[in-house]
């Protein structure tokens, strides 16, 4: 039962990192970046294909979290062996799961070959315009953020930038590639700070789930349960790795799909 | 072992026989398959539909919608919240239905006025 207590708070945590995102997202809506257009990767594909990845990450999460249910099922049977079976194969998914988004982390922060131009500002990101059906590269034309007509701090969009508007842009920008938590070349750089905040602080619940599942299990294998004469350890660790899917749930949703 | 009424015990039933657990084994990966099945589609969706301005607002609802959904099934079946005491259900859920409500409907309306009415003053005052 406190176990349920510390997720209902974490979980407001989390609430409260995703309001927030959805506020700021709310706020520039009209020139924040589309998540599709930004994870294109998958491993070993060199072509453009959104998303596909981080859904197969969100399958791994969901049945390692099946995986779970399965060992805490077994455990009411006091099968020791198939708890212990189950709970390998959900510590391998969490792990799979952390690689995976270590991996995303990787193309995020190294970004695409062609890169972006930082601003004088030091904010404003004029990037490559690209064609959404083929992503190929409309070479020499740019997109900058527009201010709305008669604001200094409003957006309306993006306006195009060309030929020699452009060139004399690029002599004061910075060729930028990637994204850190000053600058992002897909645009806003909000859009990353919330990225590494939130797929952070959630990778983190992931890890410190695999830690704690591991712990579990060699207490499993030590027959301490066995002794004990039930497996409720293993159900409340079990209790802690669905919270972390249910949140990646949400994640995924609002920061990917949306 | 007799049955204690002074101590809450975390789980109302920790043993179960092998014919119950078979059934459950074959409900969670119903499970599986309906929440794989629902992440496919929402993927797809966003495929086909993601730059088309008309579909934007369906979207954000089915998306919404289905990740309630999704979420729905994680807490009630894996979670084994549908197995508890009514009044544990309310006491976990009850806080998010109000708070988060609340949390929602702040945030949405400061954002319109940071995002519309804010620069439209500092536009008028000049700052």
């Amino acid at each position: 039962m406190m176990m349920w207590f510390f997720l209902v708070s974490d979980a407001f945590t989390f609430s409260g990192l995703l309001v927030a995102y959805g506020f700021m997202r709310h706020k520039y809506e009209d020139i924040w970046p589309t998540a599709g257009d930004v994870f294109t990767h998958f491993p070993m594909y060199d072509g453009h294909i959104e998303l596909a990845y981080v859904a197969l990450m969100t399958f791994i999460l969901i049945a390692s979290s099946v995986t779970m249910v399965l060992a805490v099922e077994a455990g009411h049977r006091m099968k020791k062996k198939s708890v212990q079976f189950w709970m390998v194969l959900t510590i391998v998914g969490g792990a799979v799961f952390v690689g995976s988004q270590a991996w995303e982390w990787y193309h995020f922060i190294h970004g695409t070959p062609h890169g972006a131009y930082l601003l004088e500002d030091g904010a404003t990101v004029m990037r490559h315009k690209i064609d959404p059906h083929t992503h190929v590269i409309e070479e020499g034309t740019f997109l900058v953020p527009a201010n709305r007509e008669g604001s200094l701090n409003e957006y309306s969009g993006f306006r195009e930038v060309s030929g020699n508007e452009a060139a004399v842009m690029k002599t004061t920008a910075t060729h930028i590639h990637g994204a850190n938590l000053s600058h992002n070349e897909y645009g806003i750089p909000l859009f990353a700070d919330f990225f590494f905040f939130i797929t952070g602080f959630h990778g983190f619940h992931v890890f410190s789930g695999v830690i704690i599942n591991f712990i579990i299990f060699l207490m499993v294998v030590e027959g301490k349960f066995e002794k004990t004469g039930h497996y409720e350890m293993v159900e409340k660790s079990g209790l802690y790795w669905h919270f972390v899917d249910l949140v990646w749930v949400f994640v995924f949703t609002f920061f990917y799909l949306l | 072992m007799e049955a204690r009424d002074d101590i809450y015990e975390y789980s109302l039933d920790t043993h179960h026989s092998e014919e119950e657990g078979k059934k459950m084994r074959k409900k969670f990966m119903m499970v599986l398959a309906l929440l794989s099945a629902v992440t496919i589609v929402e993927v797809a969706m966003g495929m086909v539909w993601s730059r088309d301005e008309s579909m934007a607002m369906f979207l954000k609802v089915t998306f919404i919608g289905l990740t309630l959904f999704k979420a729905g099934y994680i807490v009630w079946i894996f979670m084994h919240l549908g197995d508890e005491q009514k009044s544990f259900q309310w006491t976990v859920l009850a806080p998010y239905f109000i708070l988060i409500g609340y949390l929602i409907f702040i945030a949405l309306s400061e954002a319109l006025y940071a995002g519309e009415v804010r620069p439209a003053i500092e536009n008028y005052f000049g700052f």
